[in-house]
């Protein structure tokens, strides 16, 4: 076990002897800053925060808190002020130092810390009783400590009187009360110099002195102090002081002071000091020359102000042209780049040098950050719509002169995406189209629902390098394979890249590397995309990356083989006598207020917007976390919150133009449960059967007491008693509209945005319907109150499967269920392959019997299947290839 | 055999969810109420901490068949015995009666056990939960410097809850599911005290919890921070719970391996609940992804939250008897 001192905040820090110097940030310091008392005294809390973020910004590895000040309740101060640090995530990230002298504030303090902070300070003033009470407390609430070299007869000032006390306090808390070593910090005492008076010559070389010995003598401790003191006596003088501390810490640190008190954001490089300046500072401090104080002050009268200045907000514009661009893509800042683009061209010559120039380098330095976790989704988006309106800019220009010089240039590597046939789902194929682009890779997007045939051709026309799939519903797996097998059939090579929701390694493995000789590659999310897409392009890596692919889900293929034994199933018959246990003799039945269908057409979104469940809105761009906690997260929180008030100010002017319709249709029948399908009449008086329902059985062997479930099982089996409930909703209505105008700025920022608001607006429409439901329409939970919270967490009775969902995975039961609702009506309309489009749209069933609750169906053995299909009417191979995900066994 | 000495030789195993197998047994509200709570004014159902009182037979039902699979240390049925959770069900007063019951339960099940395999003791940690509110964390966004509680209602809360374990018989303690440091920070405190005043201690366990891919606890810190957080008190082990299943657990546990200078515990929950908030994990699944931890020879506990049943302890039991446990840095 190692020696060194460790501190928390947020994260963890350790001080080891090759760590360089803590910086220990001074400004939130009643006694030291004139501006944060005058912010606590006014009681303006919130502001004195930045007070602290300019520390943490500046540099500061610990932040030092002070409230001693007569006229506060440094007690109540010192609390308020450290809770609120701690909401906010980068400052809370580093360590806190409880600076106070009177002991009640800093036990108030430690009370605060979830981290391992610091207190500052105890010392032998009071008595050694007192000291080991403090200390034991200290330890206790787990901190470490700074001791002053200060005892009962005062505040040690010369060498010996700071080594002697140092000694005394190291003994009493190593050896008696079993404080670790390394959490004892000393404070030797750091006092003016050039003060005037005789005695107070020696002070920094004292402390110098002392600091060397408690080093040598003392192991594991370590000394720190207040390095401002130094200087007090050239106050007003900032820039004789900023050279003053950076001396002093320049010669403490090399007789072994590790840490210090200081200004992080005003510190002077030592090296950078006026070189006169120097000599006369130093004379100071150790004690050279008699006449070294006059010579000082001599000096200061010549430099009065001229501090160091911290740097403007548009100092970025001073840079050359090329630094313009690279900081207007990092920070996507696009109102110069017009100008800026035209200065380069002009420079350059020639636009397509502009491009391969300063244009991508600048998106170099972007890609660079994003792969290293520095910059987040959002953030990268919006630079490639910086770079998307330069390229624009510059088009022209590049017509021209290709028209002129007749040629045609080959440009970087060349991505086709295709959503793949009977889906309409892009916004993941979009974010991977951006990342790429902003990786210099040429993007071919064709959109959604694009057939096999098209993607080929497109391939083979455009001579792209690489093709990407995606897909978010479970059929668009099995047009993958087929996208597959036909560029086996027609003997390409390209590689081929699968993306999408419901895609997985294992899928990839098993259904699609083995049909095609070409590299196959599943890419778990964007972040992804350019490394595996490099590898791949580069005629370097690419056969040995193939190779190792290709092993890879050769091996996920066996281990898949050899897993598959394990699962143990039970037959269909089983299952069935296994089956939710429901007393229908106790049960009581609601009858809704309506049978038959009903509409909500254009219903206000204004209504719709509180139910919205942000937390996968954020998932859509890429950044995790929970809502609302994510605004708050140290790493993503600043980015979340802008994603946040961008998304709020688009919903506000889409509600103002109401450039989306919401609509939706529900109905409700009489139902009876016959096995695992449900018969459905018209109304209360037909007795006519009007369609069935068909669902499906869990059929993996379950523990005693666990039923194997069925949607079905959750309607009565006596006629004439109980009902089901079905909806579709969306909110897409429009969107193409909306969207139409981004495309044409070249702003997939608001594009995306604009897609992930409507989907969010469909589900929490969907939310909204159900609560409806619930309270009114069918009115089984008339006395329900719910929070948003409590509806995102379904706290509530009855549930609302979707066909294609875990509980009912079959995607074609959406057909029925469309007929029944005459679905079409309000504007939403099945694919081929059963998507809804728009794509912002939610359907499914309404259950309400209070056992009701969400399940997974997972895998179901041949004889369901065969079942299934004969209910159905439909082939036992039309059932496996739309089930394919939930069967127990190969085809 | 103290249980250091143990744990130097062996993974011990710690036994299963609780709240998992009591919904099997379909408790109703008269279950939960029994005689002694007949009367009580408001609904205690779902309050599984009281069932030790209530229904002492269905508890230590539990405790048997996790032992019978392999366990080597039962959790007491006491994860929200503080007067701080009980407040839900308005039954601040019978704190100590259920952690003490609970902790009787436990220890009479643990001894029979150890009796009739005396190779094998079993131990009792007396399991104290994280509390429904956060010291570090305000429950209101539009007031950031907020507390819901205070480090000083937490200590005195805990301090109770240590002593009623400690008075039914637990030889350990178990801080578990921690979403905030500076609860346990309170606990810990609380426990120094504790200890201080009776003048004997027992092993404390600490076991926080990682809630999502951020790798961080709810309350922000990373593993690293969290560790750092609690290493002033000589703990017999930290570890993680809850939240994850098993192999997202590992980076974290990575890190605790490499950094802690005590023992480390870890009992996963039977994979992510899917859409629905349940778990599907078979005991093979999760045995199979708890098997790498064992590989890496990352831990010296192990066990089971959320999800999981005898049938995951077993396999877990079976899977440690294979694996040598993680080497400890020396201790500071």
């Amino acid at each position: 076990m190692h020696s060194f001192l460790q501190l928390s905040g947020l994260e963890a820090v350790t001080i080891t002897p090759s760590s360089n110097f803590v910086n220990i940030g001074e400004r939130t310091n009643v006694t030291g800053s004139a501006r944060f008392l005058k912010l606590i005294k006014e009681d303006k809390f919130e502001e004195a925060l930045e007070v602290a973020l300019d520390q943490v910004r500046g540099g500061a590895q610990v932040i030092d808190v002070n409230m001693d000040e007569g006229m506060l309740d440094s007690k109540l101060a010192m609390v308020k002020y450290l809770n609120l640090m701690a909401s906010e995530p980068e400052i809370a990230k580093i360590p806190v130092m409880i600076d106070s002298s009177n002991w009640d504030v800093i036990e108030a303090g430690l009370k605060c810390l979830q981290g391992k902070g610091i207190v500052n300070s105890i010392s032998l003033k009071s008595g050694e009783p007192e000291f080991i009470r403090q200390a034991k407390l200290v330890k206790r609430y787990g901190a470490a400590v700074v001791v002053m070299a200060f005892d009962e007869q005062g505040q040690a000032d010369t060498y010996d009187r700071r080594i002697s006390i140092c000694q005394r306090a190291y003994n009493i808390l190593v050896h008696d009360l079993k404080f670790l070593p390394q959490d004892i910090i000393f404070d030797p005492n750091i006092f003016p110099v050039a003060t005037g008076i005789e005695e107070h010559r020696n002070y920094a070389l004292d402390f110098f002195a002392a600091t060397k010995w408690i080093r040598t003598n003392l192991p594991h401790a370590h000394v720190s102090g207040g390095v401002s003191n130094v200087s007090f006596s050239f106050r007003g003088n900032q820039k004789v002081r900023e050279a003053m501390h950076a001396a002093f810490l320049y010669h403490a640190i090399q007789h072994g002071m590790d840490m210090g008190i200081v200004n992080p954001t005003m510190l002077e490089v030592y090296d950078e000091i006026d070189k006169e300046l120097l000599v006369r500072v130093e004379d100071v401090l150790l004690n050279r020359r008699d006449d070294a104080t006059e010579r000082l002050l001599e000096f200061a009268e010549t430099v009065k102000g001229a501090a160091k200045k911290k740097e403007q907000d548009d100092e970025w514009r001073k840079g050359s042209v090329e630094e313009r661009l690279t900081h207007a893509l990092v920070k996507g800042i696009i109102d110069f780049i017009d100008q800026d683009t035209e200065e380069a061209r002009q420079k350059y010559g020639r636009p397509l040098l502009v491009i391969e120039g300063p244009l991508m380098g600048g998106m170099n330095v972007v890609g660079d950050l994003f792969g290293a976790g520095k910059m987040f989704l959002p953030q990268v988006v919006k630079s490639a719509r910086v770079m998307k309106k330069s390229v624009a800019y510059l088009t022209p220009y590049l017509e021209e002169e290709k028209r002129l010089s007749g040629s045609t240039q080959q440009s970087a590597a060349k991505v086709l995406m295709a959503t793949v046939k009977g889906d309409v789902h892009d916004i993941g194929k979009n974010i991977v189209g951006v990342v790429l682009a902003c990786n210099n890779y040429e993007v071919v997007d064709l959109g959604v629902m694009v057939p096999t045939e098209k993607i080929l051709e497109a391939a083979k026309r455009e001579n792209v390098d690489v093709i990407g799939l995606s897909g978010l519903i479970t059929p668009s797996l099995d047009e993958m394979v087929h996208v597959a097998k036909e560029m086996q059939r027609q003997k390409m090579e390209l590689p081929l890249l699968i993306g999408g929701a419901t895609t997985s390694r294992i899928h990839t493995a098993v259904k699609i590397d083995p049909v095609y000789d070409g590299p196959v590659v599943h890419v778990l999310d964007a972040s992804r995309s350019v490394p595996v897409t490099s590898e791949l392009i580069n005629r370097r890596t690419r056969d040995d990356f193939k190779t190792r692919l290709k092993k890879e889900y050769q091996q996920l293929r066996v281990d898949h083989e050899n897993r598959k034994g394990t699962k143990n199933y039970i037959t269909l018959e089983e299952a069935r006598k296994n089956k939710t246990a429901i007393d229908w003799s106790t049960t009581t039945y609601y009858k809704p207020k309506f049978t038959g269908r009903k509409e909500l057409i254009n219903y206000p979104l204004e209504e719709i917007r509180p139910y919205i469940d942000w937390t996968p809105f954020f998932q859509t761009w890429m950044l995790a976390g929970r809502y609302p906690g994510i605004l708050k997260d140290s790493v993503v929180g600043a980015e979340a919150q802008k994603l946040y008030n961008d998304a709020n100010k688009m919903l506000d002017e889409i509600i103002r133009d109401k450039s989306l319709q919401a609509n939706a249709v529900l109905a409700f029948f009489p139902a009876t449960s016959k096995l695992d399908d449900v018969v459905l009449r018209r109304d209360d008086s037909s007795e006519a059967e009007l369609a069935t329902v068909h669902f499906l059985r869990q059929q993996n062997k379950k523990a005693q007491g666990l039923p194997n479930f069925c949607l079905s099982d959750l309607i009565s089996p006596e006629a004439g008693k109980d009902y089901l409930g079905m909806f579709a909703v969306t909110a897409g209505i429009g969107l193409e509209k909306l969207i139409e105008k981004h495309q044409a700025n070249h702003d997939d920022y608001s594009d995306i945005m604009a897609k992930a608001i409507a989907d969010r607006l469909a589900e929490a429409f969907a939310e909204l319907l159900h609560e409806k439901v619930r309270r009114d329409y069918w009115g089984y939970a008339s006395e329900e109150h719910l929070s948003n919270d409590e509806l995102i967490d379904e706290a509530y009775a009855g549930i609302r499967p979707a066909p294609g969902y875990p509980a009912c995975p079959d995607h074609t039961e959406k057909k029925l269920l469309f007929e029944l609702l005459d679905a079409g009506k309000t504007g939403i309309i099945l694919t081929e392959s059963y998507a809804m489009y728009p794509a912002a749209a939610v359907s499914g069933y309404y259950f309400s019997h209070p056992s009701s609750k969400y399940f997974g169906l997972g895998k179901i053995e041949k004889d369901q299947v065969e079942d299934y299909a004969k209910r159905k009417g439909m082939t036992v191979e039309e059932i496996e290839k739309w089930l394919a995900p939930n069967l127990s066994y190969d085809v | 055999m103290n249980i250091q000495d143990i744990l130097k030789e062996r993974i011990l195993v710690i036994d299963g969810a609780m709240g998992t197998m009591i919904q099997r047994y379909k408790l109703e509200e008269e279950d939960f109420r029994g005689e002694r709570f007949k009367n009580h004014q408001h609904p205690l159902k779902g309050n599984n901490d009281i069932l030790s009182i209530t229904r002492p037979d269905v508890i230590k039902a539990i405790h048997e068949q996790y032992l019978e699979a392999g366990a080597d240390i039962l959790e007491t049925n006491t994860f929200s015995g503080t007067t701080i959770a009980q407040a839900d069900y308005h039954l601040e007063d019978a704190v100590y009666d259920i952690n003490y019951q609970s902790a009787k339960i436990a220890r009479e099940v643990a001894d029979e056990f150890t009796k009739r395999e005396p190779h094998k003791p079993r131990f009792v940690a007396g399991a104290m939960g994280p509390t429904n509110k956060t010291a570090s964390l305000s429950p209101d966004v539009n007031n950031p410097g907020y507390r819901a509680i205070t480090f000083d209602e937490l200590a005195i809360a805990f301090k109770q809850q240590a002593k009623a374990l400690l008075d039914g018989g637990a030889d350990i303690l178990l801080l578990e599911t921690i979403i905030d440091t500076l609860n346990v920070k309170a606990a810990l405190f609380a426990i120094q005290e504790l200890f201080e005043e009776i003048g004997r201690e027992v092993p404390v366990m600490v076991s926080g919890t990682i809630t999502d891919a951020s790798g961080r606890t709810l309350s922000g810190q990373t593993t690293e921070a969290f560790l750092v957080s609690v290493s002033h008190v000589p703990l017999l082990s930290i570890g993680l719970n809850c939240a994850l299943g098993a192999s997202a657990l590992r980076p974290y546990l990575q890190v605790l391996n490499e950094k802690s200078p005590f023992f480390v515990s870890a009992y996963p929950n039977a994979g992510l609940p899917n859409e629905f908030g349940q778990y599907d994990q078979t005991a093979i699944e999760m045995g199979e992804q708890v098997e790498e931890f064992l590989r890496e020879g990352l831990v010296n506990i192990l066990g089971g939250c959320c999800g999981t049943t005898p049938d995951h302890i077993r396999r877990i039991a079976d899977l440690a008897k294979k694996y040598k446990p993680r080497e400890v840095l020396a201790h500071a």
